[in-house]
């Protein structure tokens, strides 16, 4: 199966996906755990991939997103943004509305300690 | 290689010549860049970051990018 196609499957076949470096308990870059760090905070179930563990999921995913940076969030199949856009969408509420959009359960207290944290 | 401020925005300006442009960062591999431009009206938030991420022409990608990470902010003028 080619790295497309693997992606395609994965990001299909779970509701929130993370492509990241290292794992959701083990991170091993500062912008994956930034994104890792609030979906473990918020209590939101993921599927984490580790991108540095096979290199062609690593350049696959940028194609197939045309997207050139990791960590790289989906929800439904769908391409949310990377550290940045995660970041500002959980700051501003935007998160929570599309997670409830897309009927992924999370911690509301959480989302709301982290803007509160960062206010 | 790593890339300075100005080089950054002497290639996102080649991309957006009316843009107002600011970029930061001083090890040349974690830069952050804000760009404010008229052709993002409309556009979603991803939209924007990957057209600025277009203009980088090839400088982020794959692991020998000469740019690790370049934080970005978009908008419009008001």
């Amino acid at each position: 199966m080619s790295a497309q196609d693997q992606i395609q499957e994965t990001v299909t076949g779970n509701d929130v996906v993370l492509f990241m470096k290292g794992t959701k308990q083990m991170p091993q870059c500062g912008f994956s755990s930034q994104v890792a760090g609030i979906l473990n905070y918020m209590g939101v179930d993921y599927t984490d991939v580790n991108v540095l563990a096979d290199d062609d999921i690593r350049q696959g995913i940028k194609d197939f997103s045309d997207w050139p940076t990791i960590p790289q969030l989906y929800v439904k199949g769908e391409f949310v943004g990377g550290c940045d856009i995660v970041r500002d969408m959980t700051l501003s509420g935007e998160l929570d509305t599309m997670l409830t959009e897309n009927g992924v359960s999370f911690d509301a207290d959480a989302a709301d300690k982290i803007r509160e944290a960062n206010a | 290689m790593p890339m300075s401020a100005p080089e950054i925005e002497t290639l996102l300006r080649e991309s957006f010549p009316d843009a107002q442009i600011s970029v930061a960062g001083d090890d040349g591999v974690h830069m952050s860049a804000k760009v404010v431009d008229e052709s993002f009206r409309g556009k979603s938030r991803v939209a924007q970051h990957r057209a600025v991420y277009a203009a980088m022409k090839g400088k982020m990608d794959g692991t020998n990018g000469d740019l690790h990470a370049l934080a970005l902010t978009t908008g419009v003028p008001d």
